[in-house]
């Protein structure tokens, strides 16, 4: 390696004397096999840059005429077109034979600026902008940024809207959970489950191409309320889907709960500890698996969840075993909200009764000079927005998400915020990784759950 | 903790440090924090605190004793050209108390620099790479400062308002 050694090899790190996690020293070398002289210990939590991780390897380096083998360690470069990292993710990773020493994540390939973006549109043109940042939950996207707005402009919002909403933030959860259970079984190696999972995730797009017409970028979910009334047979097509997804999910773990090498490779791998979640801002299924009892939906509800009966899963195990299973009950769970979301659907308008916010209808447009007026000024001025700031926050798939809109008093965002779970969960790479394997890399960043997204915007 | 913050007995918005203070006296994050607020707003049902930029890392410590264990989230915006330019948001989450506050410090000048709250919550590692990726605010005691989103030779900051939508040209 052509590295020239630095005068420092590491960083000093200002929280030294922070508490030892509970897994510290947990790491398995007689498992692996591997020496770990020299390892720069995990309980920093600031997970490395490209050049910490370089300088670190140069310091492992031994003198000269030592056992060439044992000699020296390895960067390895991982993505951003590797199949496991889901999507544009780069990972460089300090090996010694088989065994991580220390990993840095290098992001940023598909940032496209959103965030500058939406300062340059009206409010009601930001929604397509935030469907394309969680791509698998874009009406979870629409919701947290419906949210920041409607708290913004201080709007009442219709109980049917906020059932429909509930309604398809639920099914989005469903979705998103399917593409990680076969992206990640994929991962691992068992195949199969991918066939299985994308077959329900298809009956899924048909829902939301219905609805919206689009199946992935479906913008539904408006400021306001939702776009359109959704159309007739819908709701018992989603009832359908609904009755029978459990048996699906009773078929996944099938495949997999026995498979001996699916349990080999996840039991006991990734392992993160409670105070290292919540100290590296971990939030959602990762959270919840690592024995924190908070839910978003059920502790700090919006769009009406507090009147669905539902139980968080959590499981205080810490490892990519306890995700799987914590999301495979969370699918369950969604699959209850959904069926009371439909049992209990309000009649009434979809939209709040805002003239000079929400687009009229369409037949009144043709006929009402005032709705043609209305139609006009916000398609082409948009609306003013109250000044201040405003942060909302939801429990999408991956996370806990937040929008922060700041409002200078125009049409135009002064600026939009997003906080994506992804972002922050990826930090807690390095410590879950630490010491173990390299094909383990692979099981944590799926039981991540990382969407490329969401992390760059 | 009393039920009242989250049904306050004024919904109206309240600005300014006196009255927030006393219209919120038994609110977690107004007692503890006390000594550092210079502001304060209740809009919307959010509590925002203002502090000094050289206080952030012991309003941070204060706030997470006063049980805010979870640092969300940290971003920017400009308010050029009035001064001071940068206001940084910090969002602080209570698991236990189930509520958030908002923690804000205002910055003077183009280049400004403030404490790292690395420290405090390793979380905010992330956050603060990519406030100074795209706002240019330095974070002094950073681990490793380093551009985070865009290619590490890119000129300028682009979410600065002075910094044209389309690029510089």
């Amino acid at each position: 390696m052509a590295i020239e050694a630095p005068e420092k090899p590491t960083t000093a790190t200002p929280d030294s004397d922070a508490p030892r996690s509970q897994f510290a020293g947990r790491v398995n070398t007689q498992e692996t096999g591997a020496t770990l002289a020299g390892l720069r210990p995990a309980e920093d939590m600031i997970i490395p840059g490209v050049e910490d991780v370089v300088e670190e390897s140069v310091s492992h380096h031994k003198p000269k005429g030592s056992d060439p083998i044992s000699d020296q360690t390895m960067i390895l470069n991982m993505g951003p077109q590797h199949p496991s990292t889901h999507g544009v993710l780069r990972l460089v990773v300090e090996v010694d034979g088989e065994t991580v020493i220390s990993l840095a994540p290098d992001i940023g390939y598909l940032h496209t600026g959103i965030e500058k973006t939406c300062e340059a549109k009206f409010y009601q043109q930001v929604v397509p902008l935030t469907d394309r940042i969680d791509y698998l939950a874009p009406m979870t996207n629409n919701t947290a940024y419906a949210l920041a707005v409607e708290k913004l402009l201080e709007l009442e919002i219709p109980p049917r809207a906020q059932w429909l909403r509930v309604l398809f933030n639920e099914l989005m959860r469903i979705n998103s959970h399917l593409v990680w259970l076969g992206t990640h079984a994929m991962d691992i190696g068992a195949l199969t489950v991918f066939l299985y999972c994308f077959r329900e995730r298809e009956q899924l797009m048909r829902v939301f191409e219905a609805v919206s017409g689009q199946r992935m970028m479906t913008s539904y979910i408006r400021i306001g309320g939702v776009s359109m009334e959704p159309p007739m047979g819908l709701f018992d097509q989603i009832r359908k889907f609904l009755l029978d997804f459990p048996s699906k999910i009773d078929e996944y773990e099938g495949l997999l709960n026995a498979n001996p090498i699916w349990l080999g490779r996840l039991k006991g791998v990734g392992l993160l500890s409670q105070e290292d979640a919540i100290a590296l801002g971990v939030s959602g299924p990762p959270m919840r698996a690592s024995g924190v009892d908070f839910d978003l939906r059920r502790d700090m509800p919006y769009s009406s969840y507090e009147k669905f009966q539902f139980k968080v899963p959590i499981s205080n195990e810490g490892d990519v075993w306890a995700r799987y299973i914590v999301r495979m009950e969370e699918m369950r769970e969604s699959t209850k909200i959904c069926l009371q979301a439909l049992d209990g659907m309000p009649e009434g308008r979809y939209v709040a009764d805002a003239p000079k916010i929400i687009l009229p209808d369409r037949e009144q447009m043709k006929t009402q000079m005032e709705s043609l007026i209305h139609h006009f000024k916000i398609v082409t001025e948009g609306f003013q927005v109250p000044a201040g700031e405003a942060t909302s926050s939801v429990e999408a798939p991956h996370g806990m998400m937040n929008y922060y809109v700041v409002s200078d008093g125009t049409a135009k965002p002064y600026r939009v915020h997003m906080r994506n779970a992804d972002f922050a969960n990826l930090q807690a790479l390095e410590v879950m990784c630490k010491g173990r394997l390299i094909a383990d890399v692979v099981a944590v960043i799926g039981s991540l759950d990382i969407v490329l997204g969401a992390i760059d915007r | 903790m009393p039920e009242s913050i989250d049904t306050p007995a004024t919904p109206e918005a309240i600005f300014g440090k006196d009255a927030v203070t006393a219209a919120l006296a038994d609110h977690a994050a107004i007692q503890r924090l006390q000594q550092f607020i210079t502001d304060a707003k209740w809009d919307r049902g959010e509590l925002t605190l203002t502090v000094a930029p050289e206080t952030i890392v012991q309003a941070c410590e204060a706030a997470k004793a006063a049980g805010y264990n979870f640092f969300e989230d940290m971003t920017g915006v400009d308010w050029y050209p009035s001064e001071p330019r940068f206001q940084l948001s910090y969002s602080l989450l209570s698991h236990r108390l189930k509520q958030r506050i908002r923690v804000v410090v205002r910055l003077e000048g183009d280049t400004p620099t403030i404490d790292s709250i690395t420290g405090v919550w390793p979380a905010s590692n992330f956050y603060e790479r990519e406030v100074f990726d795209l706002f240019g605010v330095t974070f002094a005691g950073h681990p490793r400062l380093t551009r985070i989103m865009m290619p590490d030779n890119w000129n300028g900051h682009p979410l600065r308002k002075d910094y044209p939508v389309e690029g510089y040209r």
